[in-house]
């Protein structure tokens, strides 16, 4: 690991100063940044610690809504009474993923910014256009058995990691952004973008800001909601398919439907087209396969992944079916 | 007997639990220097610049080496079983005295430096370029040229015994099928690490291995020193499963490493460097093809394999052994084939052959069974053979289907509805499978020195190795029983290539290897103590015959009369008295391994020893996704006496979570355009977690094996053999799918 001048941010004005710095990075619970400074994929000058900042609380908000401090870390906010009440789906996706030690130090904002683990991404030897533009990319013509179905590009069929973001996605959650130039709020919806040809651009967020907030709208579908993570060992492994989802059922017609997945794309993957089927549909077994079909019309397998499409099929109709007929419960 | 058979307490728990036991990085020395790796970026080249420049310049860094500047070494020996000295040898690569490149990952410059930080950001920042030359690294495009493979380690690779192709063609009933397993890594939880430093030209090394004698002759010849200057020191080993068991590009080169900086050197390769420069397990593709009766009895067995070795070395794993010796098929016909890669030599790992090669043959025996319309342990009992199948050797001890017999009753196989797909627990199908497991039994030599002092305490020294099996403990047990004294009277001195040699901790051979020498070793010093007490004026013991003495309560007695070991010595004026088996002297040693193997080929030609067992599976495979989940497992074990039921439970445990690894997760990826291992980390490669992994039952039938010493047959290995079926065998149960290629991940269920 490359030397590197480490400072402690004990408030955001400091921290986004200290940020403009070249070669400056925030430092959260340190559980992929520190990885990818081991293996040399980052590389940063200065290292700005941003665990002391006064981001660590979860609070109500007038409209009902729900503000999550970036801070806060994974274990607490999926073990929070209000996340486990009015958004079970945020606290099963957070229970899914990495390990209870991992959870106990990854915050929420440095979850939304996790990088992809594409194997080739991970190997300096290996070429990867998310690391080293133009180079190329091996996983197209190698191992690519959990890469992308959705949204890849002849450059990049990466995944986005996350399960939180598959949650926060169906839930339409705000990132709120800092930097001395100001604050914006952006959708989650949108904010991981899709490879395209500059693969390198991961998300949205520029290069001088400092995520602050996670915000949660007032959502009374989200009660009933449940997230279900497939893969290839019952823990400690990345989606191969994960389904976020939140219905309202009334008179036995879908009122509102929530649905996202992940371990199919570079974002968590919003999926508008099977929302649409579902709404004002029956909640019947008919209604949810018609809307997975919908869903995984788009999709396009690369030589490895194929399966997927099949498995988000019934993933998608299986967590349907089992939020309807026994609710959150885990 | 006291303490044998019971389950003690391992005599270092409390060293291991409170991190007082020392492993190999973590003996500390003043001045220590620690070492990275750099390894090449392609299957096969040669160097063509090597730019250390801005390594050098990296504050602390002490050195870098690369072959530019490397001293010489003799370079590894041709490894032979003639001479075990060079046994050790991994690859025949001049590792850093050559610009030529084997595989994609092979070490090409080692970094010294203060900190390990400081090594490792150095050896980021060597540039280094090659000349790619053509090379053959993809083992599934290579099957077709596969070359027949004469003989694996221990014996030849191809049998026949009928015409068994013919057999089958006329057989009413038949099976022929294709398996696949990848090529998979050890994964002990202690990366290999070594601490090196040279006093003059004395080298001292504290290696992970499970061969210290093996690993200081390999150093000794490379470096050109006389064995007796180097010692290899490995008291404690984190988990080695054969993959400790030569010596690895890491050793060698932190010994080079100490030499070229004059300072103790530490290497603790990352998880990568492990994945990079130590082997795996060979993939293979097997054919295995059998013919029976409508009765079940087999007419033909024939079982073939293809697998890879690197061109530069690799172990041949016996994968058709498990088929000479199962069913007694009229015909039968093993053969072997390899391809040769330019990739990292494979080695040996947990019961190498029976492994890969029980999941092909007891996957289609349960095949055979449902096209036959019999309960797959009915077909196994009518084709138990009363002797060994393929040269009618008689069997020492087989309890193979008291195993399954026992195993059904506890494990509800007759419960069960024998239909696939027939049994459903909500979204989960749920099957049941069974496999048989076995493994042959070896015993080695070892040398061994006992010394009973006069407090009544014993030191017992071999060179034997503890990779956390509880061998210590076990062998301790044996020494009290033995000489009649407490347990806490028994001293261990082993793990260290100055003691008197054991040979190697693999085969499942250590025990029993041990236990021989020990057994002879006590039978000396109790002779030796009693032949001081009858000499000895006033000994209760003079008049008696030997034959009527017994070791108990610590010391000789004859019914009441008698007295302690310490009286004894006290009487006749010794401090202590000294017993020895075996020899350190040269010629001693070549004298006992003379000996050894001559009466080993007798015992060989005349029995047909192994452990063997039954494994029961249950598995929940979710419907619609595919996910397997192991649900129940219960394996009942034939493995001779068991010294320790504690350890020996656990051992006989983690052998079957291997299995379940490998049946269900792992599998090392080989990019088949670069030969490079692109899943190299805990996170990509997939053991099994906790949440994989059920309450796993073990039962030991404890019948000792007559031929064997205190009827001990080993069980380090058979625990794994079998599993992998019995799991795809349960997955057909439950789903009826047949999955033939390893690992059953749930896409191949969709």
């Amino acid at each position: 690991m490359k030397d590197f001048a480490y400072l402690t941010a004990h408030d955001v004005p400091t921290a986004v100063r200290a940020i403009t710095t070249p070669g400056a990075k925030f430092l959260g619970g340190g559980t992929n940044l520190v990885d990818l400074m081991r293996q040399n994929i980052e590389r940063p000058d200065t290292v700005i610690d941003i665990t002391q900042l006064p981001l660590d609380q979860i609070e109500e908000l007038p409209d009902g809504g729900l503000r999550i401090g970036a801070m806060v870390r994974n274990s607490r906010l999926a073990a929070h009474r209000l996340i486990r009440t009015r958004y079970p789906v945020l606290a099963q996706a957070i229970l899914a993923g990495a390990s209870g030690q991992l959870r106990n130090m990854a915050t929420v904002g440095g979850n939304v910014l996790q990088r992809t683990r594409c194997p080739y991404f991970a190997d300096l030897a290996a070429r990867c256009n998310k690391r080293e533009q133009g180079s190329g990319c091996d996983a197209i013509g190698g191992f690519n058995r959990n890469a992308a179905i959705f949204g890849a590009s002849e450059h990049c069929v990466a995944t986005h990691p996350s399960d939180m973001c598959v949650a926060l996605a169906a839930l339409d959650a705000i990132i709120e952004l800092e930097s001395v130039r100001g604050t914006r709020r952006l959708p989650l919806v949108g904010f991981h973008m899709l490879p395209g040809d500059s693969p390198q651009h991961e998300t949205a967020i520029a290069p001088d800001e400092l995520i602050t907030a996670i915000e949660l709208p007032d959502l009374p579908a989200a009660a009933r909601s449940r997230y279900r993570k497939v893969r290839d060992r019952s823990s400690y492994a990345f989606a191969l398919v994960s389904v976020a989802a939140a219905t309202e059922v009334r008179n036995g017609v879908i009122t509102e439907a929530r649905l996202a997945l992940g371990g199919v794309a570079a974002r968590p993957w919003r999926a508008h087209e099977a929302e649409r089927v579902l709404l004002g549909a029956p909640a019947t077994e008919d209604s949810f396969l018609r809307a997975a079909e919908a869903e995984l019309t788009a999709a396009v397998p690369l030589s490895q992944n194929g399966f997927k499409i099949e498995l988000a099929k019934r993933a998608i109709t299986a967590t349907l079916r089992q939020l309807h007929v026994e609710g959150s419960a885990a | 007997m006291t303490y044998v058979g019971k389950p003690v307490d391992r005599v270092d728990g409390t060293l291991k639990a409170t991190g007082a036991a020392r492993y190999a990085a973590e003996f500390p020395y003043p001045d220590l220097a620690y070492a990275a790796l750099v390894h090449a970026t392609v299957a096969r080249g040669r160097i063509t610049r090597i730019d250390a420049g801005l390594a050098r310049k990296t504050p602390g860094v002490v050195a870098v080496i690369t072959h530019l500047n490397a001293p010489a070494m003799k370079p590894p020996p041709k490894p032979t079983p003639m001479d075990l000295s060079t046994m050790a040898t991994s690859s025949s690569v001049s590792l850093l005295n050559t610009d030529e490149v084997h595989w994609n990952g092979q070490p090409v410059a080692v970094v010294v430096a203060e900190t390990l930080d400081a090594a490792r950001e150095a050896a980021h920042l060597v540039e280094v370029e090659y000349t790619e030359l053509p090379a053959t690294v993809d083992f599934a495009a290579e099957e077709a040229n596969a070359r027949p493979q004469k003989n694996t380690l221990l014996s030849s690779a191809n049998t026949q015994k009928g015409d068994a192709e013919a057999a089958l063609a006329a057989a009413p009933f038949s099976v022929d099928l294709r398996y696949t397993t990848p090529g998979v890594n050890h994964n002990a939880i202690e990366p290999h690490s070594t601490t090196a430093y040279w006093d003059g030209d004395q080298l001292v090394l504290h290696d992970a291995t499970q061969n210290t004698t093996w690993a200081r002759d390999q150093l000794a010849i490379r470096f050109d020193v006389p064995k007796k200057n180097v010692r290899v020191i490995s008291p404690f080993v984190g988990g080695a499963f054969g993959g400790k068991s030569l010596v690895w590009p890491g050793t060698v080169l932190t010994a080079l490493a100490a030499k070229v900086t004059g300072r103790p050197v530490r290497l603790m390769l990352t998880r990568e460097s492990v994945y990079r420069t130590v082997g795996g397990r060979t993939p293979s593709i097997q054919r295995v093809a059998i013919g029976a009766e409508a009765g079940g009895s087999m007419t033909a067995l024939i079982h073939s394999s293809v697998s890879r070795v690197g061109k530069v070395g690799g172990w041949t794993e016996q994968i058709t052994t498990v088929s000479r010796h199962m069913y007694d098929a009229a015909a039968l016909q093993v053969r072997q084939s390899l391809v040769r890669l330019d990739a990292l030599p494979n080695t040996i790992m947990r019961a190498p052959g029976e492994s890969i090669g029980s999941f092909a043959l007891e996957s289609s025996v349960d095949e055979l069974a449902y096209q036959l319309g019999l309960d797959p342990i009915e077909l196994r009992a009518r084709n138990e053979p009363a002797r060994n199948p393929v040269d009618g050797k008689a069997f020492s001890h087989r309890l193979l289907l008291d195993c399954f017999e026992q195993g059904a009753k506890e494990f509800g196989w007759a419960e069960r509805a024998p239909q696939p797909r027939a049994t459903r627990d909500g979204r989960w199908l749920v099957g049941m499978g069974v496999a048989a497991a076995y493994h042959p039994a070896w015993q080695f030599q070892a040398n061994l020195t006992l010394r009973l002092s006069a407090d009544g305490t014993v030191l017992v020294r071999c060179g034997f190795h503890e990779m956390g099996m509880g061998t210590a403990t076990a062998i301790s047990q044996i020494t009290a029983d033995t000489l009649g004294v407490p347990l806490d009277a028994v001293t261990i001195e082993y793990g260290d290539s100055d003691l008197p040699g054991a040979g190697t901790a693999g085969a499942s051979a250590q025990t029993a290897t041990v236990t021989a020498s020990l057994l002879d070793a006590c039978e000396k010093l109790t002779d030796g103590v009693f032949a001081l007490a009858r000499k000895t004026p006033g000994s209760p013991l003079r008049g008696h015959r030997r034959q009527d003495v017994t070791a108990r309560d610590g010391g000789l007695y004859r019914d009441s009369r008698g007295e302690s070991y310490g009286e004894i010595l006290r009487r006749a004026g010794r401090e202590s008295i000294d017993a020895q088996v075996g020899s350190e002297t040269r010629l001693g040693e070549l004298t006992g391994q003379v000996r050894f193997m001559s009466k080993f080929l007798m015992d060989r030609r005349r029995w047909m020893k192994a452990a063997c067992g039954a494994q029961f599976c249950e598995v929940r495979v979710d419907a619609e996704t595919g996910e397997v989940r192991v649900s129940r497992w219960l394996g009942v074990f034939d493995v001779g006496r068991v010294i320790n039921t504690k350890t020996a439970a656990s051992q006989l445990r983690g052998g079957i979570i291997m299995g379940i690894g490998m049946a269900l997760a792992e599998e090392t990826l080989v990019d088949p355009r670069t030969g490079r291992i692109v899943n190299a980390s805990l996170s990509e490669y997939h053991v099994p977690v906790h949440a994989d992994i059920p309450t796993i039952e073990v039962r030991c039938l404890d019948d000792p094996d007559p031929t064997m010493p205190l009827g001990v047959v080993g069980l380090g290995e058979v625990s794994v053999t079998g599993v992998a079926a019995a799991v795809a065998n349960a997955v057909h149960h439950a789903t009826g799918r047949r999955i033939r290629d390893l690992p059953i991940t749930l896409d191949k269920l969709l």
